[in-house]
This record gives structure tokens, C-alpha cells and sequence, in this order.
């Protein structure tokens, strides 16, 4: 309770010191979470890098540069590049996007069943053929675009009608 | 007037030039701090899902039992949590494995979606603030690198496509802990600001650091671009969920390992993990002189298949599950209760464990351990006959365990020993 009674003693003048707090930049427990996460990183890291050290460095790395200077890049252009081509319609780039990012989703997810490229090691293990799943990436993908056209062709005829009644209203708004 | 128009031109000639380091580089009108955290919060339920589930795998394994279970033995500290793996529910070890990889599937949209939106902050400059700030950055590379690295090893396992470097089980097990340390760190660094963002939204005169500072004219909405990435979720959900299940189900299953069809007609069509064919059985391994061989302290008994079906059969309905995710429906398989078996060989009571080995000669999961709660159970089999039918070759004639809620490569077919005992 004393202390209470006693004035603040005034700041004493700052000396510049070397403060390892802010060239850290975050606050301890920062530092103690990313400790602790980079120990089991090694722990772990250590057991999966034994064997192939170099290829599975690659994938682990290569997953993330191909995802960001590749993969994204690539979709990201493709779809500017829709926009470019439909130019003053933009309106309608959903009609073609929807359709494309699904059928490019499922593409890039079973790529190796859709391309067969492990048609007799699947045939040896499943005693069927995956020779069906190209045929039904083609049919989803065809169900996916003609979904979109017959979506764009209600809402065009639906805004059809929508003028045309509007037309018949207006004559006799001015009785 | 040509030089109204020189300067009216400028700024484009300016954002031509622009690199991805710059803030304005970046123009789609969807990105933002709240589609980021909606995004964000969805892949902390589904990757901690699947995190646990692959934990689960692990230990329905049982690698702790004996070498053969194990496929990663280096793991040390990594395998604290193992159990041993009950045998009920039956339908145990279906319902984990199928949501580890049905939902790892649906979440591939997700994860894209959820990268998109924080890339403008890879090409950040300066590239770290602080130190702290560097640290962070290279625990994100463990985060990013380990998702990715987990996806694509999974679903190219469960297309049989084994392009990566390694065992599947090594590269999946190591690599998934790797992913959780820069997932926890993310989580811990991150959620509280997500959650803040989806309770108050941007407090008014802060800015949305991950939103566009010059968007483009919107064709699609922030709530339009979840819904394109749900629809590619659901999409995926409709073309893969049929895997586990047989019949019309899995006809919906169009675009899926194991989706579509069923093996022909018949008591025996119902999905085959590895057919007589590929792993080298002959009609001469299992015909008449076949003999299954029984070992234990009461000695080494060997048995033809007809001895076999003369003993007390009994009946289980159990599915067959498999480690890439698909599972087939309950089938009725009908043999000798492995526990009957234990007391031929000289455990009348309180069985331990058992030693499989299989008449296939090559390939991984021809020898299994299986643990003395498994013996034990009612359920656990070794088969003869399949909804009333003998076992076809693919499916393990003449003779083939079946124990419930285990994986499906520990249901050894084509059996050839049982060794009663000690693992």
C-alpha cells in the first residue's frame, strides 16, 4: 500500500541498447511457438528425408513452387484470358468459368485415372477396367456446359418476357 | 489533345510494369480478409479431421504388434499414441478411413481457394520484417509445402500412380507431422484474427490487408466465389462418396478410384483389393492339395478345405475396407472362428494372438499380425464361403480371414499358416 504514496520517478533517459525484443520483431511466446514447431519439424522431417533425401526435398518444396509459379499462374491467366475474349459482354463469363473450374478441378484431381496412366496395375488390383472414367469426365464435363447454356437461356428468355410485360404495362399507365 | 490523351494513358503504361511484389499487381475484387477466414476456419475442422483420422489408420495397423503391421518402425516419439485397435463397431475402420479420404478429396477446392487468396502475400516486400516475422515465413513453407505434399501423395496412392519418392506409408506418415507443426503454428498465429474478422468484420478506417487496393469491375461476388468453390466440394462429394458403399451408390460414383462398377455379377462382386492373377495364385496353389496349417503349443495340424467346412461354421456380416478410402457394404462371410482354431492349436481359453501367412509369394501384407482382441472376437473368421457362395480366387479361395472393423490388408487372403502365440 506504500507504494502507492510514492511519486512516479521520472523516466530516466533513454540509452540506445541493443534490445533483442525488437530485432525479433513478435513477442516471446512467438519465439517459443516456433521453436517448439521447427523441433518437431526436425523430429519428423529427419525420419521422412531418410531414404530419398534429394527427391522427397523436391516434392515437398517443388508441391508448393509448382502450386504458386504454375498451377495458379496458369488458372489465373486462363481466366483473364476468357475475360479478354468475351470483352464488352462481361456478363456472361460466369456461364463459361462455373462450368470450366469444375470440369478443370475434377481434370487435375484424377488426371492419372482420367489419362490411364495406371490402366494394368488398376486392372490387376480391381479385376475391372478404368477405362470408363475418360468417357465420364467428358460426360460430366458436356452435363456441366450444357447446364450453363440452358441456365443462360432461362434467365434470357425470362428477361424477355420481364420486357415485354413491362412494355404492355406502360401504355396504360398514363389512364 | 494527343497529350491529354499521353497522360490519360500513363497510369496503364505504370500498371503494365507492375510486379506481383506490388499490392496493386493484384486486382481480383474477391480476395479479402473475410473470404480468406471462411476459407480458413473450413480447413482447420477438415485438416484437423483429416490429421486424426490418418493418426487412426496408423493405429488400426496395429504397428506396435509386430514388424509385419509396421511400415514406418523409425517412427520413435511419433507413434506415443498408439492403442490397441477394437474390433467394434464393425464398421469402424470404414467409416475413419472412408471420411480420411472422401473429405481429403471434397477439401482439394478449399485449399486451392484458400492459397489463392493469400498469394499476394508470398511476393510481400521486404520479404521478412523482423526475424520473428522470418522465422514465421519459413514455418509457413512447412505449412504450404506439407498440405500440398500430403494431397497429392494421397490421391496419387489412392489412383495406384506411385510417381513419389518413396513408400506411400513412410512419405504419408512423416510428412503429415511435418504439415501439423506448421499447422499448429499457423492456427495459433492466425485463428484469433480470423475469428475476429468473421465476429465484427474490419473495424471501420482499418484497412483489409489482404484485399485488392485497385480491384477490377466484380463478375463474381465474394459469396459467389464461396459457392463456386462449394460447388466444386459437393461436385467432388457426388462423383467419389459411392466408393464406400456397393450397389446404385456406387454407381453415382462416376469420376473416382473404384467408382462406377462392381465386379461383375454374383455373391463374389463386390470390390477386389488385389485379384489371384496379379499377385501370381494358381489354380494349382488352391486346389486339392492345399492344406491350411495350424501351429500352436498343442502342435502343427494341417487341414484340407473340406476338414475346414466339416468343423462348426459361423457367420459374420462384415464390409472389407480399404486404406485408399473405399469400402464395400456388410457382405455375409461364413468359416471357422479363429478362436475355435486357437483351441485346436491349444489356447482353449483366452487366445492371444496369431501369425498369417499368405500363399502369395511377393507384395506387401502377405505376413499380418493380428492382435489377441481380435482373435478373440466372435466375428473374426477365417472364411470359406461369401453370401452363401465358396470364396471366388479373388477373393482369397480357399480360405481367408475376415475380422471386423480392421483394415483391409490385414484380412489376408489365400491363407497358407496360422501360428497361435506370442507376436
Amino acid at each position: 500500500m506504500s507504494t502507492r504514496a510514492v511519486p512516479p520517478t521520472p523516466a530516466a533517459p533513454r540509452r540506445r541498447r541493443f534490445s533483442p525484443r525488437r530485432a525479433y520483431g513478435e513477442g516471446p511466446l512467438h519465439l517459443l511457438l516456433l521453436a517448439a514447431t521447427f523441433c518437431l519439424a526436425g523430429y519428423a522431417g529427419v525420419r521422412l528425408l531418410d531414404g530419398d533425401t534429394v527427391g522427397v526435398l523436391l516434392w515437398f518444396a517443388g508441391s508448393a513452387v509448382l502450386h504458386d509459379l504454375v498451377l495458379l499462374p496458369v488458372y489465373a491467366g486462363a481466366d483473364r484470358a476468357l475475360r479478354a475474349v468475351l470483352g464488352p459482354r462481361q456478363a456472361l463469363v460466369n456461364f463459361v468459368r462455373v462450368p470450366a473450374f469444375l470440369s478443370g478441378l475434377l481434370l487435375l484431381i484424377w488426371y492419372p485415372l482420367i489419362a490411364r496412366r495406371t490402366e494394368r496395375r488398376y486392372e490387376a488390383a480391381a479385376g475391372t477396367s478404368p477405362d470408363v472414367y475418360f468417357g465420364n469426365w467428358l460426360l460430366i464435363t458436356g452435363a456441366l456446359f450444357a447446364l450453363s447454356a440452358l441456365w443462360l437461356l432461362v434467365r434470357a428468355l425470362r428477361s424477355r418476357t420481364g420486357r415485354r410485360s413491362e412494355t404492355k404495362v406502360r401504355p396504360s399507365a398514363p389512364h | 489533345m494527343p497529350e491529354r490523351r499521353r497522360i490519360r494513358s500513363l497510369p496503364d503504361s505504370l500498371r503494365a510494369l507492375r510486379t506481383p511484389a506490388d499490392p496493386a499487381f493484384w486486382r481480383s475484387p474477391v480476395r479479402g480478409a473475410r473470404f480468406t477466414a471462411v476459407l480458413g476456419v473450413i480447413l482447420l475442422v477438415g485438416l484437423t479431421l483429416l490429421f486424426v483420422t490418418g493418426l487412426l489408420s496408423y493405429a488400426a495397423y496395429n504397428p506396435d504388434l509386430n514388424r509385419v503391421n509396421d511400415k514406418t518402425p523409425g517412427k520413435g516419439w511419433l507413434g506415443f499414441y498408439l492403442f490397441s485397435w477394437p474390433t467394434g463397431p464393425h464398421w469402424l475402420y470404414r467409416l475413419t478411413q472412408g471420411l480420411h479420404v472422401t473429405v481429403g478429396i471434397v477439401l482439394v477446392p478449399v485449399l486451392l481457394a484458400k492459397l489463392w487468396s493469400v498469394v499476394p502475400r508470398l511476393f510481400a516486400l521486404p520479404p521478412a520484417r523482423s526475424a520473428g516475422h522470418a522465422l514465421e515465413r519459413i514455418s509457413l513453407l512447412l505449412l504450404v509445402g506439407g498440405a500440398l505434399f500430403q494431397f497429392v501423395t494421397g490421391l496419387l496412392n489412392i489412383q495406384l500412380d506411385y510417381l513419389f519418392p518413396g513408400s506411400f506409408y513412410t512419405l504419408h506418415f512423416y510428412g503429415a507431422w511435418v504439415f501439423l507443426a506448421g499447422f499448429i503454428t499457423h492456427t495459433a498465429l492466425k485463428l484469433p484474427q480470423a475469428v475476429r474478422v468473421l465476429r465484427n468484420g474490419i473495424p471501420r478506417g482499418e484497412p483489409d490487408t489482404l484485399a485488392a487496393p485497385d480491384p477490377l469491375p466484380a463478375t463474381l461476388s465474394r459469396r459467389g466465389a464461396l459457392a463456386l468453390v462449394g460447388a466444386g466440394s459437393l461436385l467432388l462429394l457426388v462423383t467419389s462418396a459411392g466408393r464406400s458403399f456397393d450397389g446404385p451408390l456406387r454407381r453415382i460414383a462416376l469420376l473416382t478410384p473404384r467408382g462406377g462398377t462392381d465386379p461383375g455379377p454374383g455373391p463374389n462382386a463386390f470390390q477386389i483389393n488385389k485379384t489371384a492373377a496379379a499377385v501370381r495364385i494358381t489354380p494349382a496353389d488352391t486346389g486339392e492339395r492345399w492344406r491350411l496349417t495350424v501351429r500352436g503349443p498343442a502342435g502343427e495340424f494341417r487341414f484340407s478345405r473340406a476338414e475346414l467346412l466339416a468343423m462348426e461354421q459361423h457367420s459374420a456380416a462384415l464390409p472389407i475396407a480399404c486404406v485408399e478410402g473405399w469400402s464395400t457394404s456388410d457382405q455375409r462371410w461364413c468359416g471357422v472362428r479363429l478362436s475355435d482354431l486357437a483351441a485346436l492349436a491349444g489356447y482353449p481359453h483366452r487366445p492371444p494372438g496369431v501369425f498369417v501367412d499368405s500363399l502369395q509369394r511377393s507384395g506387401s501384407f502377405r505376413k499380418a499380425a493380428l492382435r489377441d482382441n481380435q482373435v478373440r472376437d466372435g466375428r473374426s473368421l477365417l472364411a470359406l464361403e461369401v453370401n452363401g457362395a465358396p470364396l471366388s480366387p479373388d477373393h482369397g479361395y480357399p480360405a481367408r480371414i475376415i475380422v471386423p472393423a480392421a483394415p483391409g490388408v490385414l484380412n489376408t487372403k489365400w491363407v497358407e499358416t496360422l501360428t497361435f502365440g506370442e507376436l
